[in-house]
């Protein structure tokens, strides 16, 4: 929903640092979901996912989530999938080229990321091309599962 | 600027040492030179002569020209196949390329075809949505986004891969380029965004037309202070307007155009409004000409080409340098392409 959207950005940085504690427990669970298998719970997670970040962001299920990187404002709600900032063609106001009655998802992005203490930076960084095979995965679970196979090999 | 090295015209130069392409914008600008680039229309038609005749209105007076990649949406014929006619006789085009149309896929395949066909120079665009053209009904594709073309590309030439990671077995010698737009909102964020694109692997950019420029030397200065100045060659978008009412309307209808109030009172308040929307385009070439940073401009005089020769002359920016083009060298009035 739009004006949750925006609640969203206005609320950057109490996100960023529910999104980190979140991070925190999910990752830390990794021993737990690779009992129970990674596949079996896409399903549901990518449900849970798919509603709690859906009425927050609008996310669009990417796969691949950026949101930490966005100032909380979802990139791939940009007509144009712009990943990395906006597009020559904002209109005055900071209106979307496409979509006029929409707020350019980047000018939010950058109002997002200076209410963020990591999400200052993050915005800088150029973000890699969009996995595209991705799309309706579950981010958390990649997250949860790349970050604890790295914890894994860390002590051998 | 008559290079010593100067091959057979449709053949690449050497490749200097410090240097990524064998094309003669990377020379120029590398060599210190105000370089001029400007924009031809595509025509719509099968007819390589109809490319040609665009591009000859530009002897003389530019060191590269941009193929445009289906602007505005609109369908023309394509970006390569300029490019390839255009090579074919000697010319330095600069091959548009959109995300708007193809996938990485098509894209990483064109990269390579156009290399191939002599093109040296390529400049990364994210492209206007379908909606702007008129195909409003096609699907819009932006499977990458402008910057992360320029990363692709980037590595297809210094690292010799796709992005797959599949090995070239011949990596294309490419000066890639990006678009910036300094007057766009959100203003304060512009050079940042350029900064990343010169980050991501631009060599070069050139802008969304300047009418405004204390602007431009905010954001100018801005650049500076991020360090991007000595990393990529900053090329100006100029164009002239016609007349104080075709000016309001662009500035309504193209998104991204901004053109301030003073520049419109000018030009409607002159005789002659299309001679006055050329010589602001003049005295905007003369004052950004001397911003720190500005390595050239690029004109894009979009249904009036015919006036860049007039704009780049009146102006002096080539300091008596003659661009090449194809009967420079010749003392005989043979065409060029009776060489090849």
């Amino acid at each position: 929903m739009y004006a949750v959207r925006r609640w969203s950005v206005r609320h950057a940085r109490g996100l960023e640092i529910f999104y980190d504690a979140f991070e925190w427990v999910v990752v830390a669970l990794h021993p737990l979901w690779k009992r129970i298998g990674y596949e079996r719970l896409e399903a549901p997670f990518a449900f849970l996912e798919r509603v709690v970040k859906g009425l927050l962001f609008d996310c669009q299920m990417c796969g691949q989530c950026a949101l930490s990187s966005t100032g909380m404002s979802c990139s791939m709600n940009c007509p144009k999938n712009l990943r990395n900032g906006p597009c020559g063609g904002v209109r005055e106001g900071g209106f979307c080229e496409v979509k006029p009655e929409m707020r350019c998802v980047w000018v939010e992005a950058f109002e997002g990321s200076q209410r963020m203490k990591e999400g200052r930076e993050l915005i800088k960084v150029v973000q890699l091309p969009v996995d595209r095979r991705l799309q309706g995965r579950s981010s958390w679970l990649i997250v949860a599962k790349q970050k604890g196979e790295a914890r894994e090999v860390k002590p051998a | 600027m008559k290079f010593d090295d100067e091959p057979a015209p449709g053949l690449p130069l050497p490749v200097l040492p410090g240097h990524v392409s064998p094309g003669r914008l990377e020379r120029v600008l590398r060599a210190g030179a105000f370089a001029v680039t400007a924009e031809l229309d595509p025509p719509d038609s099968t007819d390589a002569e109809e490319v040609y005749k665009r591009a000859r209105i530009f002897d003389g007076y530019v060191d590269a020209i941009n193929s445009t990649d289906g602007s505005g949406a609109n369908c023309h014929m394509s970006s390569v196949a300029v490019c390839a006619l255009l090579t074919r006789i000697g010319y330095a085009p600069i091959m548009q390329i959109s995300c708007r149309d193809r996938n990485r896929i098509a894209i990483q395949g064109e990269i390579l075809g156009g290399a191939a066909m002599g093109v040296a120079n390529m400049l990364c665009l994210t492209g206007d949505d379908v909606g702007a053209g008129d195909h409003p009904q096609s699907k819009p594709v932006f499977d990458l986004d402008c910057m992360s073309l320029l990363g692709i590309a980037k590595s297809m030439r210094d690292e010799k891969r796709f992005q797959s990671g599949r090995k070239l077995t011949t990596a294309p010698q490419v000066f890639f380029g990006a678009a910036a737009n300094p007057f766009g909102e959100p203003t304060a964020w512009r050079a940042q965004r350029t900064a990343k694109k010169v980050a991501a692997g631009a060599d070069f950019i050139q802008t969304q037309y300047c009418y405004d420029v204390p602007m431009l030397k905010r954001w100018m200065q801005e650049l500076d202070d991020l360090g991007v100045l000595g990393k990529a060659f900053i090329l100006v978008g100029v164009g002239p307007l016609k007349s104080a009412k075709g000016a309001e309307w662009i500035r309504r209808k193209v998104p991204g155009v901004h053109i301030p109030d003073a520049v419109i009172k000018r030009i409607a308040g002159a005789q002659d409004q299309a001679r006055e929307g050329k010589q602001v385009c003049i005295d905007i070439v003369n004052e950004v000409r001397d911003i720190k940073g500005v390595a050239g401009v690029h004109v894009m005089a979009y249904r009036q080409e015919e006036t860049v020769a007039d704009i780049i002359q009146s102006s002096g920016v080539l300091a008596g340098r003659v661009p090449w083009y194809p009967t420079r060298d010749t003392t005989t009035t043979t065409p060029a392409e009776a060489t090849l």
